[in-house]
């Protein structure tokens, strides 16, 4: 290999995109993928992950800055000489042809003779489990075999990259979930690099290495997806990833990774600082209702208490869920399990509820 | 679709007219067409049907004005004029109207609208006034008169059917096909020749059909863009008429008709033949 393993396999170094000359649909991205990394690009719609991929594909072309491939430029390179894979989310199986010839495609163009090429076939098609359907068309599969179908046509000639554009849209739940799994296990086992791009974010918690959280054309968070899910380092990230109570208040102080929170009802409560720098600044607290504790002695002994007065109780089976008001709030949730101890809530009653400072997050206030 | 139990004396009046109507318009349409056939077997040089031809006897009825077609050197230079040229018109114009259904059809085309108005408008402006200005401007260039003109002039009549028919199959082309094809390595050529045009085929043929149709019967651009050596059937049956009352030319139409409905029924078999292999349709 002739990059330098520091370097990453796939470098997007200050890459920026606009598409009418004025509005710069990705601003200043810089990413670097590891070989063999399963990286999802997880964004709402309009956050410029698709553009990227489509960057990285080449149907796209970067407006400033570079993309590396394994060390090498492919600003210039066009999309059928880069050698990626790609999956789309229409599948984009050719009609006209037989799934065996559907994967075959990629083999011809690269002049692979006849033995070689079913050879290659047919090992593909079992990698998805649907090695008895190569004489079939696509308009005879369901949306699921189209699906492996097109991945198999992705991985048949074997690139070191393959590119995801929201492949499991257009699938049943069931359907989906099974094919994360498989897609994941494909991926890791045959050591391919992997950019995965979704708007579902248990998709990329499940599936991924690392997640790049796309807004607003910048890359809010890119971290592996406990890190993300626990730490997120804004409160774009804490409010996209997941279910997360907020609370409005202003800094009093910060010692070190403790800050004091004047909550907007005058309450005071303790923070983990993230991304606030000084006393005085408006910040939004973020909590997730699973960290959310009624029982005290399920808590540290300093860990701060709040009142909160019950709204609503709903049985959920494994989970109770139960709606709060804190200060000020409605919407506070709180998430527990449904232990043989754990209390039932009744609605009006009023409770005392806590956290662990570290699972209390003082983000910036969102303009 | 039959009568429902419920139907009133109104609705009963009005579903038989409605039927009377239909047949009528297709008998007004269909009988000068069909009238023409027996008068091509008429043994007298009458465009009108003769006692014998009316009892069906035999003597009423011959091939004679088949055989004078047949033996006629100016007739069946015509038929070469009219194959040649309608074929080479076709192959110009399916080329043409195709890829500029293909650029037409792209995001990024540039005024869309006008260019379209522009390329279709040979089949809107009256063919006189398209006739005319070819004439002067075939004449300027020295093509007037010769088959290169002829067969220009008739790729511009049929170039639109072409990009209207193509058009119309790229309304429903799925665009990251041709993305996926370059994702798997194929240089654009390669995607146009082995997905692109498989997938399209359907409007091509069906505009390669419709331009060969309009070059075979055009008769107005031939007459001022054709000289003696490049007269096609149309202008043969025309001087044939005006000329020498002749029911030859009974038995060119006749045979005219059988060679469109053949051509017809091949072309729409071919098509089906190509819908389905695009998947479109379960087979």
């Amino acid at each position: 290999m002739s990059e330098n393993d520091t370097e990453g396999f796939v470098v997007f170094d200050r890459v920026q995109k606009s598409y009418d000359g004025e509005t710069l649909v990705v601003k200043d991205l810089n990413l670097s993928i590891a070989r063999g990394e399963f990286l999802t690009m997880l964004g709402p719609s309009g956050s410029g992950k698709t553009t990227c991929l489509m960057m990285l594909a080449g149907f796209e072309t970067a407006t400033h800055g570079e993309i590396l491939l394994g060390g090498r430029p492919i600003n210039n390179i066009p999309p059928h000489k880069r050698g990626i894979g790609m999956v789309f989310q229409n599948y984009a199986l050719f009609p006209h042809m037989s799934v065996g010839e559907n994967l075959s495609f990629p083999l011809e163009v690269r002049g692979f003779g006849r033995s070689e090429r079913e050879q290659k076939i047919a090992r593909a098609l079992d990698m998805v489990q649907m090695g008895a359907f190569a004489n079939r068309r696509p308009a005879q599969l369901s949306g699921g075999q189209q699906q492996r179908i097109a991945l198999a046509r992705a991985l048949v000639f074997e690139p070191e990259l393959v590119l995801m554009d929201e492949p499991l849209g257009a699938l049943d739940k069931q359907l989906r979930e099974h094919m994360q799994f498989e897609i994941t296990r494909l991926a890791h086992n045959l050591g391919i690099t992997t950019v995965y791009v979704t708007h579902d974010q248990t998709e990329a918690l499940t599936m991924s290495d690392n997640v790049a959280v796309f807004d607003d054309g910048r890359i809010q968070q890119l971290a592996p997806p406990d890190v993300l899910y626990e730490e997120p380092q804004n409160s774009f990230v804490a409010q996209f990833i997941g279910e997360n109570n907020t609370l409005d208040g202003v800094i009093k102080e910060i010692h070190g990774d403790v800050a004091l929170v004047e909550l907007d009802n005058g309450e005071i409560i303790d923070a983990r600082p993230v991304n606030v720098t000084r006393a005085g600044e408006r910040t939004r607290v973020s909590i997730r209702p699973e960290r959310v504790e009624a029982n005290k002695e399920r808590l540290h002994p300093d860990a701060h208490t709040i009142r909160a007065e019950v709204l609503e109780f709903i049985y959920m089976g494994d989970v109770f869920r139960t709606r709060l008001e804190v200060a000020g709030n409605e919407n506070f949730i709180m998430k527990s399990r449904n232990a043989p101890d754990q209390v039932r809530h009744k609605p009006g009653s009023t409770i005392e509820v806590g956290w662990l400072p570290k699972d209390c997050r003082a983000l910036d206030m969102p303009s | 679709m039959p009568l429902p139990a419920y139907a009133t004396t109104k609705d009963r009046i009005w579903y038989y007219t409605f039927r009377v109507i239909c047949y009528a318009i297709f008998f007004f349409l269909m009988a000068p067409i069909l009238v023409m056939i027996p008068l091509s077997f008429n043994a007298q040089p009458f465009f009108t049907f003769t006692s014998e031809m009316l009892m069906l006897r035999p003597e009423g009825y011959s091939l004679r004005w088949y055989q004078d077609f047949l033996g006629s050197d100016s007739w069946m230079r015509s038929i070469r004029n009219s194959f040649m040229i309608g074929i080479a018109a076709t192959i110009l114009a399916t080329t043409l109207g195709t890829l500029a259904a293909l650029g037409l059809s792209r995001s990024e085309m540039p005024f869309k609208g006008l260019v379209m108005a522009l390329l279709i408008s040979p089949m809107i402006v009256p063919l006189i006034i398209s006739a005319a200005g070819m004439f002067f401007f075939f004449s300027q260039l020295n093509i007037a008169q010769s088959y290169l003109g002829v067969v220009l002039a008739h790729t511009a009549l049929g170039t639109p059917f072409v990009i209207i028919t193509v058009t119309a199959t790229l309304v429903g082309f799925d665009h990251s096909l041709t993305r996926a094809a370059a994702s798997l390595g194929a240089s654009p050529s390669t995607t146009f020749f082995r997905i692109t045009m498989p997938l399209i085929l359907p409007g091509v043929i069906s505009g390669a059909l419709f331009a060969f149709i309009t070059s075979f019967d055009e008769i107005v651009i031939v007459l001022f863009i054709a000289g003696p050596e490049q007269r096609t059937i149309p202008r043969e049956m025309w001087s044939g008429i005006r000329e020498d009352i002749s029911p030859t030319i009974l038995a060119v139409a006749t045979l005219m008709v059988l060679i469109s409905v053949l051509l017809l029924v091949t072309i729409e078999l071919l098509r089906r033949r190509s819908e389905r292999l695009r998947g479109l349709t379960p087979g």
